[in-house]
């Protein structure tokens, strides 16, 4: 089976993130850049289809210089090889545009099951699977707590906010995946070394047929025109149990008018 | 007045969600509201007296087999058709995981721009997104297009305004493309009568600190004394004491409630991504140091086990 696994790199979730101050993109220097956590499953899922099923597992990242790093420790962890779209004109990107890019890319590697993250955790749009599939006209199966690959049927649990869903498709198809999927691998030591021989090949928008001025902050199909900081909560009041805080807890409560 | 559309999510149980309520509410403000029901067959004949008393002035119903047959796709390919037709002032739908799913399809369908998890929403289109675990409030809008978005839960109080509205029935057409992710079952999961964790006004939340899956039974309690929902740290959903579906977070989901009540949890950054923009935050932690207690607006430095227990009580003294 030819799997393609979508890898975004992100600023660290548990780092102080920002954006620019001068044209309100991602700040790519005030935490440092990490994988995705939802792709890691991703990539799990993508190599126990393999090691079932026989295949091949391709990361496709688009992103600036640096998600070369999240590409390596993709193929440490055991992808086939990598695919890169790198250009310029890409940064600003929304997800309208980061959509086309990555279906133009997806269309010349052909694959039978794209697996990516339900969500990135910096803009958390949730979309991606949905447009992709739109573009490609594949399946999406999105929100997967389980996979099951029969042949070329895919059958998922997709988590809802009810409990789940139980939806099967036909590969192609792409299919999202939550953290309760599996547990991820660490790289072995004969996995970071294999890594290094392995091929990343990078693809410019020309590459891929894309007009550079249909993507990035050019062809942006929204714009953030301001940001600022949130301020901070204002401090509340702290008490120590004295063996009275249960009822003093419901005395705030009762003042606020919850009980 | 131009028409605002709204995509109405309901359950079978309980009816038009609140946050559609919402949707509705804030689409008064925006113009006509239009309330579009995709669904089973039945379903607009059910939910039409609700969407009325929140002030739709339309109700377009989409009504196949299909639509609840197929996954996401059939929803996004009747309402791009409807959007072409009317040419909507806007098209409001829920942040949750399907509403950003078909507002995903529907920007690509109509390559228009989209924004998601908008907390605000002006008339001339300018939303705002809280962003970046809600360190960062953004105003941004969309360049191309209608403003097509989805807004987060309980970002609007919902208000009555009594409409009588008409309803126009909508062919469903469907291509195959619409017709590949094929729905096979639905699960409920949900335990009891709670208000589901997105759209509940008061969420109680248990973390590593409570200790096991029985010992959930106390949040479980208070939650119920005071009608909210039950969420839990990812620490406690990893432990294995509370269902995955409830976890608030950076990685699970993201409360607005009036009140949110941490129980045992420490205040990890990817935990306050998910809670942080509750309206009051209360927090029992036995460790002073915590985290947690920058954010709360009461809070208990103590043990919860003592803490709660007496809370509970007094709660039912005083009713
Ligand atoms: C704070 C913030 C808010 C934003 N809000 C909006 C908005 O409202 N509207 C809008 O149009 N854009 C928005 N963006 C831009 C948007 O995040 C990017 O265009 C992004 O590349 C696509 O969206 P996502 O990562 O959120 O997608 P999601 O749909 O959340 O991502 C799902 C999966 O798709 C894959 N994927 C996503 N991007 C890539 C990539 N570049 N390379 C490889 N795989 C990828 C990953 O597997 C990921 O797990 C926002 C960005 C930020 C930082
Ligand atoms: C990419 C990423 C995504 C993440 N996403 C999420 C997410 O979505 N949601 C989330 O919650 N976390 C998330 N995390 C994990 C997060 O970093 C923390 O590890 C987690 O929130 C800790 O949960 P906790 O507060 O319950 O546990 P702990 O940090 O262990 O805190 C337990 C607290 O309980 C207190 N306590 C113990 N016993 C008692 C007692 N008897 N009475 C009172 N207090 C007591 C302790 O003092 C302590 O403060 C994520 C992490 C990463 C890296």
């Amino acid at each position: 089976m030819n799997i393609v696994v979508l890898v975004k790199q992100v600023p660290d979730s548990s780092m102080d993130r920002s954006l620019r101050s001068d044209d309100n993109t991602v700040d790519r220097g005030s935490a440092s850049n990490v994988i995705n956590e939802m792709d890691e499953y991703a990539i799990e899922e993508a190599l126990r289809v393999k090691e079932a099923h026989g295949g091949e597992v391709t990361v496709l990242t688009m992103g600036p210089s640096q998600a070369t790093e999240s590409i390596r420790k993709a193929l440490q962890l055991g992808a086939d090889k990598a695919v890169h779209v790198l250009d310029d004109a890409l940064a600003g990107s929304c997800a309208v545009a980061t959509s086309r890019v990555l279906a133009a890319a997806l269309g010349q590697l052909n694959p039978d099951l794209v697996l990516c993250g339900a969500e990135s955790t910096d803009g958390r749009v949730q979309v991606m699977p949905h447009m992709l599939a739109e573009r490609l006209g594949i399946a999406a199966l999105t929100g997967a707590r389980k996979l099951t690959v029969d042949g070329s049927t895919l059958t998922v649990e997709r988590q809802t906010e009810e409990g789940y869903e139980v939806v099967t498709a036909s590969t192609p198809a792409i299919v999202s995946v939550w953290d309760t999927i599996n547990q991820v691998r660490l790289a072995s030591f004969k996995g970071i070394m294999a890594a290094k021989k392995k091929p990343v090949q990078t693809l410019s928008l020309a590459d891929l047929g894309v007009p550079a001025e249909e993507v990035g902050t050019a062809g942006a199909t929204s714009e953030v025109v301001s940001h600022r900081r949130r301020p901070p909560r204002s401090v509340g009041q702290r008490i120590t149990d004295d063996g009275t805080g249960g009822v003093r807890l419901v005395e705030f409560l009762a003042a606020e008018k919850f009980v | 007045m131009a028409e605002v559309l709204v995509v109405v999510e309901a359950t079978r149980e309980l009816g038009v969600k609140k946050v559609t309520l919402e949707l509705l509410t804030l689409a008064r403000q925006l113009g006509s509201p239009s309330a579009v029901v995709l669904g089973g067959p039945g379903a607009a004949d059910r939910l039409g007296a609700q969407l009325g008393e929140y002030g739709a002035e339309k109700i377009y119903a989409a009504e196949h087999e299909d639509i609840d047959g197929y996954l996401v796709a059939p929803k996004a390919t009747v309402l791009a058709d409807l959007v072409r037709r009317v040419q909507p002032a806007a098209v409001l739908l829920a942040s949750s995981q399907e509403g950003k799913e078909i507002a995903g399809r529907l920007a690509v369908k109509l390559d228009n721009g989209l924004l998601t998890d908008v907390s605000e929403l002006a008339p001339d289109g300018t939303a705002t997104q809280v962003v970046f675990a809600g360190s960062t409030i953004v105003t941004s809008r969309v360049t191309r297009g209608l403003p097509l978005v989805t807004v987060r839960s309980n970002s609007v109080t919902p208000a009555p305004a009594p409409a009588t509205p008409t309803v126009e029935r909508l062919d469903v057409v469907l291509g195959e493309a619409d017709k590949l992710a094929r729905v096979l079952d639905r699960v409920a999961e949900q335990k009891g009568s709670r208000p589901e964790l997105t759209e509940a006004s008061v969420v109680v939340s248990g973390g590593r600190g409570v200790g096991s899956a029985d010992n959930f039974k106390l949040v479980e309690e208070l939650a119920d004394l005071l009608g909210g929902a039950v969420g839990a740290s990812r620490a406690a959903v990893d432990s294995g004491f509370y269902p995955h579906q409830y976890q608030v977070g950076q990685t699970g989901k993201t409360v607005s409630p009036q009140l949110y009540i941490a129980l045992g949890i420490s205040g990890a950054i990817q935990h306050r991504a998910g809670m942080q923009t509750s309206k009051t935050i209360v927090a029992v932690n036995k460790d002073p140091e915590a985290p947690i207690f920058e954010l709360a607006d009461f809070g208990v430095v103590g043990d919860l086990f003592k803490v709660v227990p007496q809370a509970v009580e007094e709660i039912r003294k005083r009713r």
